[in-house]
């Protein structure tokens, strides 16, 4: 069931996700659907809403088996079920040359095998999905959840449905879609397209499925859960959990002098944009227009710089949660390629910084930071691919943050997005990916140009 | 693309012809393989229109549909084309290897011997470009399902026996087609694309007389002139100097030419002429192959262009695969079985991409295996290094009960490999494959000490041969050198809820 | 008819419209037709294709006459199977297609509810025919009020602003169902084979329908406006969204209702902006105003803008209606509306989701698939909203010129060519004779300036082979490759 009560008045966000979630768990338990798919955008709730799942399942006394897509991502859940309950005997299935994580393994409860024989009794059991498309020689389980499920492709939920007889599927689907390395045109448009994402082959095929929302996010400040939900979510829309106000991010003064290596005008531009961005939630830190390789480095010293003088500064943020300081474990920093974290972390170990998350969008997946430094997609580039388009990677960027997201760029990408039209192919019988990643580019850049700092 | 193939493209644009992407041919080529340039009738979906065809480069054989639009005379066409190519396709069935392998019974356990036949060797098709690939497989697709005389009811329209079998043998070649590295039917100008860097764009290297004109132009000329005659010369009549390789035909040609021809065709025909109707004919024949007769020589020529190069290592093991494509299509066919369907089930589906993609790793591994030129594409994207080993320091893992040397390597490189001390590397060119770890990292020397891992037997010491020599030169990547295997997928009667059930 | 819309049609030529005439030297314009939509949309920052398509020129004359002559050309065959299919769905009053889309569009309404196929008088001058065409659409959104009508208007013309110039295009068919909805209709010659068609060319016929779909609300923003001063009022009209097939395709139709959130400090930030910029206020109070060389709005929000500041602000779909469709918006509402909201008023009525009609297998059968036009909406939308005013465009050339006596004047004009439009601009040839002499790189494709960065010239980037980049070591690893 989807209908909700309507109360008289608005409900609150926490009613409003409260509500979803016990329609969630309902259908998922009892519901006349095998499968229960669920919407989640950045920062709804979905790593609770899979532990909470995960109790109640096993608290009628059934085994469960999850299904996340990344080896990571299986060590966070694992974690996260042992925190949330101790007691509960949690068995990490894992292939020979990917050992599970200390995180996960540091729980008592947790038990770590290659084989499922060693782990077919344990309340829950947790591996890739890749893992589990060898499983073989065992009776299904009565209940399944499938994580990230977006980005499973259709193929590998063809190979391990046999494992399952019930499934709740949670995801983002506005996070990077699956893809393959090969052409799949010969499938376009068939309802079990193999390359496509496991949910749109699950609801294409099973049409009672109606996709729940979680319709809150928790992550995004009352700053940014409108532009990412318009931009990035156009017919689903959510809205943020906290109030303008609730979240408060209080920097230091810009009295300590740069490091050596950081030039003055640079860090009175960095401190400029995170003023910004402490004020707003939002910054775009903009260098002059210039084309350039991919590892630009003046863009890599101003993201640099940003990080670097947002840990001079100091300061704290407050929130629903309380107060914390702004430390290196709570900043992030993001880029499109491996090449430009690289050369973002070479320049932050120049400047004495270590322990900041540097990665590529694909790894910041799932991720939460109280303030990410992006470096965008299309900075000084010359040319935008439809890698460079696609809607997902800039989301991923977009929505990492608690408090603040500064972003630094060349000046001229609405320019270079004119003369690089969107002139996407067209299958017959696809069901479009909203937005479309070239209007979504230009919705977000106009949308920072309000917070834009120019450097010199 | 990357910046490699930028480079040469942009050395092309200055030495006025196109310049190597390989040092050695990466697709097999047969002795005697069999050419086929095919038009398709404008505006028909997959009607064709003419073919030029055969192993013998100083006598094709042309077949023509004077009137499109009949299906009498198109299927008529089709017959010969049959004629034509099924002798040629069903002539390497005969002559097969024997391989045994020993499978386990799936209920008792037990194991025994299976033999099985592969062929010894498969046809190849040549056609100028991936049009013509697909109008084959548009032909495959309409006639694979038709029905003849000889069937128990024919139908309204029965067509002659041998076309709907002709349909599924063109299905199966361009199903095959779709696999990375597959030869079984070659279009020229991606294949020749492959190995030269034109000085145009990539958009523009699918018009066949183009880019042979950068690859080979004539002498004197500069690849950019002659490419560009080759694309829009026209004669005094507005015929082009160079007609396209197909499968459409040149507009101007249609309207000047064939058009007019094929009126005075119709004409004879209703006035039930038969020796005028056979000489409107011949007249469309004569002004076919005159359009064609170009096009077989450039696909010869390119051939030629290719068989320069030398055949890369691996190209031998991916025929093989191309062999087991082909003796498994004549099993199926002897077997009876019905034409392939038309789309595939869920199961079908995900084997064949899981397939597909599996072959593009292997192809690009064993390409970096066999040619320097696409392993520099690794090396440049920070995925592999090559050098020279200034040391070799014997070591040994002590922690077992038995010593294992684990000998200290240290490769000097200008190349800059994306890699951490603790990061695994895998011997390019090795004797046996072969794993090591950064141990040490010296940037500014370009030194990086590596602690081998595995392929050196089983004993204390290395078995000779496996570590390598100072002054030695070295390979390694970053990945792993062989395709991981796909995960197994249930029958397709087995197809689970998620994905529809089993098919209907 | 309506005599109101005769007066309209009568204006006397604006000094722009006078100017292209000039242009093409009194010849008649040409349509915007499939293959110039493409070409927009392929090269939409082209100016010297803007211009030219603008002007109504013929490209391809133009071409021959300076020595490129284009190799397109259309086959007598493939015109002659391309005349019999669209014929045979034209014959009778057009019984085949009607039939085809009462079974795609609104399979449960009764097969008896008459058709009507007006007269849209196509051998009238645009001007006539397109004024034809909105009566004809206002009568047949009345008529579906009132007696569940179908009507099918057989090629109409509308007009649409494109860079601050108006342009004609002809739809091969829009259909009005009786639920009042308008259902743009392509008509194709590729097939659909096997439910699949060629997604290049379903791309390009998704974009040349979006167009459509943008005039369209255009000339329904502009009934609405003549019935509000005729107070006939809108109840003239109701457009049913989310009933009936129509609304199947979309998971949900309407647009979100999107807090209009920190406006007032959003516009602050904008006004700064605006005074480096050179943005007159009223631009400024458009939080979305991109920064452009010339003034140019967001569609939705610069239609309040455009009123104040007349000229300031291009109206995406204003064209010579009053009003672009989202006038009736308010201006706050607009700065955080999605670019997928659907427009208020008549201009609802014009389905998002396009009938692409095209032959069935290897048969001459019609068949027809629906194509969601929303991106590609969203996407044009935009891409009309930046594109730089012809009047700019044009300061270049000569004020007398005319292209059919100095076909070299077209030089003057900028262009920006990329190899992809030598499959949609007759021009193509001619700019790639250009582009290679000035030693462009975009002649190896427009990918391969991601690769060079800062280098734009074959010279400069071979220069930097000798150098220390990438593009150097890439040398000494290509050379250390093809000396073994």
């Amino acid at each position: 069931m989807t209908t909700l009560p309507t109360p008289a008045a608005s409900p609150s966000p926490g009613e409003q996700a409260d509500a979803a979630v016990a329609a969630i768990l309902a259908s998922a338990l009892h519901g006349g659907e095998r499968g229960t798919v669920v919407d989640s955008p950045p920062g709804a709730g979905k790593s609770t809403l899979v532990v909470k799942a995960a109790r109640e399942l096993v608290v009628t006394g059934e085994r469960l088996m999850i299904v996340a897509q990344t080896n990571s991502q299986v060590d966070d859940l694992v974690d996260r079920l042992a925190q949330a309950d101790p007691g509960l005997a949690v068995g990490r299935l894992h292939g020979s040359d990917a050992l599970p994580g200390e995180i996960a393994m540091r729980h008592p409860g947790v038990v770590a095998s290659t084989k499922v024989a060693d782990l077919r009794e344990l309340p829950v059991v947790v591996a890739t999905a890749a893992k589990w498309q060898w499983v073989k020689d065992t009776d299904p389980w009565h209940h399944a959840i499938v994580d990230e499920a977006y980005q499973m492709r259709s193929d590998a939920l063809l190979a391990v449905a046999r494992l399952f007889e019930r499934a709740l599927f949670v995801g983002d689907p506005g996070q990077l879609d699956p893809f393959s390395i090969v052409g799949t045109d010969d499938w376009a448009g068939l309802h079990h397209d193999p390359s496509q994402s496991a949910v749109v082959t699950l609801l294409a095929h099973n049409p009672g499925i109606v996709p729940h929302r979680l319709p809150v996010s928790w992550r995004l400040p009352a700053s940014a859960a409108p532009l990412v939900s318009d931009a990035f979510y156009p017919f689903t829309p959510f809205r943020a959990g906290t109030e303008p106000g609730d979240r408060l991010l209080e920097l230091g003064p810009a009295t300590p002098p740069p490091p050596p290596g950081l030039a003055p005008s640079l860090a009175r531009a960095a401190d400029e944009v995170l003023d910004v961005a402490a004020e707003s939630g939002w910054g775009l830190l903009e260098l002059p227009a210039r084309l350039t390789v991919r590892t630009d480095p003046e863009a890599v010293a101003a993201v640099a710089a940003v990080v670097a003088r947002l840990l001079a500064r100091g300061g704290e943020t407050r929130s629903e949660r309380g107060s914390a300081p702004v430390d290196a474990g709570r900043i992030a920093v993001g880029t499109a390629h491996r090449d430009q974290a690289a050369a973002v972390r070479g320049a932050l170990a120049a400047l004495g910084v270590t322990d900041v998350t540097v990665d590529t969008a694909n790894r910041l997946q799932g991720r939460e930071y109280d303030v990410t430094v992006v470096l965008h997609p299309l900075s000084g580039r010359p040319d935008a691919t439809a890698f460079h388009l696609e809607t997902g990677r800039l989301c991923v960027l977009a929505s990492r943050h608690r408090h603040a997201c500064i972003v630094v760029t060349r000046a001229g990408i609405p320019e270079l997005l004119d003369a690089h039209p969107s002139t996407e192919p067209v299958q017959l019988g696809v069901v479009s990916k909203f937005p479309d990643g070239w209007e979504a580019n230009h919705a977000v850049l106009e949308h920072l140009r309000r917070h834009r700092v120019a450097a010199r | 693309m990357s910046l490699l193939t930028t480079l040469a493209r942009l050395e092309a644009v200055r030495a006025g012809v196109a310049q190597p992407l390989a040092t050695v041919r990466h697709r097999h080529l047969a002795e005697r393989p069999f050419v086929l340039v095919p038009l398709a009738a404008a505006g028909e979906t997959g009607a064709p229109l003419a073919v030029l065809l055969g192993q013998d480069r100083e006598n094709p054989r042309l077949l023509t549909v004077p009137q499109p639009l009949d299906r009498d005379l198109r299927f008529a066409f089709l017959a010969r084309l049959g004629d034509e190519l099924l002798p040629y396709l069903e002539s390497f069935g005969a002559d097969v290897e024997l391989l045994e392998r020993s499978v386990k019974d799936p209920e008792s356990g037990e194991k025994t011997v299976e033999v099985r036949e592969l062929c010894a060797d498969a046809p190849q098709l040549v056609v100028p470009n991936p049009g013509a690939m697909e109008l084959l497989g548009l032909v495959g697709r309409s006639t694979r399902f038709r029905r003849t005389a000889e069937d128990v009811d024919p139908g309204p329209y029965p067509v002659p026996a041998r076309v709907p079998l002709l349909g599924r043998w063109l299905t199966h070649l361009s199903e095959r087609s779709n696999v990375p590295g597959s030869s079984l039917l070659l279009p020229l100008t991606t294949t020749l694309s492959r190995h030269w860097a034109t000085g145009q764009s990539s958009l523009e290297d699918a018009h066949l007389g183009a880019l042979l004109a950068w690859i080979a132009p004539p002498p004197g000329e500069r690849g950019e002139r002659a490419a560009s005659r080759a694309e829009n010369g026209r004669d005094e009549r507005g015929r082009l100097l160079v007609p396209p390789a197909g499968p459409a035909t040149d507009p101007a040609f249609d309207s000047l030419l064939l058009s007019p021809a094929v009126t005075r065709y119709d004409a004879a025909r209703a006035a039930q002429d038969e020796r005028l109707t056979r000489a409107r004919a011949e007249e469309i024949d004569a002004l076919l192959e005159s359009v064609l007769l170009p096009v077989w020589h450039q696909v010869w020529q390119g051939v030629d262009l290719l068989r320069t190069l030398p055949p890369a290592a691996h190209v031998v093991e991916r025929w093989e695969s191309d062999r087991w494509s082909y003796t498994g299509h004549r099993d199926r066919v002897a077997a009876g079985e019905p034409p392939q369907p038309l789309r595939d089930d869920a199961v079908t589906a995900a084997r064949k991409l899981a397939q597909r993609e599996r072959e593009q790793v292997r192809l690009d591994l064993e390409e970096a295996l066999d040619d320097p030129l696409a392993m520099a594409e690794h090396r440049l994207a920070g995925q592999a290094f090559a050098g020279e080993v200034v040391e070799v320091l014997p070591a040994y893992d002590t922690s077992g009960r038995s010593p294992k040397p684990r000998p200290l390597v240290t490769v000097r490189t200008e190349d800059r490999p994306h890699l951490d001390p603790g990061g695994e590397v895998h011997r390019a060119a090795g004797p046996a494959a072969q794993r090591a770890e950064l141990v040490q990292l010296d940037a500014e020397a370009g030194l990086l000490t590596l602690r081998l891992l595995s392929g050196m037997g089983r004993k204390k010491e290395p078995e000779p041969g496996t570590v390598p020599e100072a002054g030695e030169q070295v390979c390694f990547t970053l990945f792993e050198l062989s395709a991981r295997q796909s995960a197994p997928l249930p029958e397709p009667e087995d197809t689970p809820w998620t994905h529809g059930g089993p098919p209907r | 008819m309506d005599h109101s819309t005769h007066a309209r049609v009568d204006q006397p030529l604006t000094p722009l419209e006078t100017r292209l005439a000039a242009l093409r030297g009194g010849a008649a314009a040409r349509n915007m037709d499939a293959r110039a939509l493409a070409a927009l949309a392929a090269n939409p920052g082209c100016d010297r294709r803007a211009v030219l398509d603008a002007a109504g020129v013929d490209k391809a004359a133009l071409a021959t006459r300076l020595g490129s002559p284009a190799t397109f050309g259309q086959s007598p065959f493939a015109i002659t199977r391309g005349l019999v299919f669209e014929r045979r769905l034209r014959a009778e009053r057009c019984a085949e297609l009607v039939a085809l889309l009462r079974t795609e569009l609104l399979p449960e309404a009764t097969a008896q509810s008459p058709v009507e196929v007006p007269d849209l008088l196509p051998s009238e001058g645009p001007a006539v025919r397109a004024a034809r065409t909105r009566v004809a659409l206002a009568e047949a959104t009345a008529n579906a009020a009132a007696g569940r009508a179908w009507t099918l208007l057989d090629r109409p013309l509308l007009r649409l602003d494109v860079a601050g110039s108006t342009v004609s295009l002809e739809p091969d068919a829009i259909v009005i169902g009786p639920d009042g909805r308008w259902t743009v209709v392509e008509i194709k010659s590729f097939p659909i084979l096997d439910g699949s068609a060629d997604p290049t060319k379903v791309g390009a016929a998704a974009r040349q329908a979006a167009v459509y779909v943008l005039a369209l609300r255009t000339t329904a923003a502009a009934l609405d406006a003549a019935a509000a001063t005729a107070q006939i009022g809108p109840g003239l009209v109701h457009p049913r969204p989310g009933t009936g097939p129509a609304a199947r395709p979309h998971p949900s139709g309407a647009s979100a209702d999107v807090p209009g959130a920190d406006v007032p400090r959003a516009a602050a930030h904008a006004a700064a902006d605006a005074v480096g910029s050179g943005l007159s206020p009223a631009d400024a109070t458009t939080p979305a105003a991109p920064r452009l060389p010339t003034a140019v709005g967001l569609p939705s929000a610069a239609t309040s803008a455009s009123a104040a500041t007349p000229g300031a602000g291009a109206v995406a779909a204003g064209g010579t209606a009053s009003g672009g469709p989202e006038a009736a918006l308010p201006a706050g509402a607009a700065a955080h509306a999605s670019p997928y909201a659907e427009p208020v008023g008549l201009a609802a009525a014009v389905r998002t989701t396009g009938l692409l009609v095209c032959p069935r297998d290897f048969s001459n059968v019609a068949v027809a698939a629906p194509l969601d036009l929303r991106k590609q909406l969203a996407v044009t939308r935009r891409q009309l909203a930046r594109m730089t005013r012809i009047e700019t465009l044009l300061a270049a050339l000569p004020e007398t010129v005319r292209l059919d006596e100095a076909p070299e004047a077209v030089d003057t004009l900028a262009h920006a060519y990329a190899p992809e439009c030598l499959a949609a601009c007759e021009l193509a040839f001619h700019c790639r004779t250009q582009a290679r002499a000035a030693g462009a790189v975009e002649v190896l494709g427009r990918g391969v300036r991601g690769e060079l960065g800062s280098l734009t010239t074959v010279e400069a980037a071979l220069e930097a082979t000798a150098g220390d980049g990438a593009l150097a070591r890439a040398a000494r690893l290509r050379e250390e490759a093809l000396a073994r």
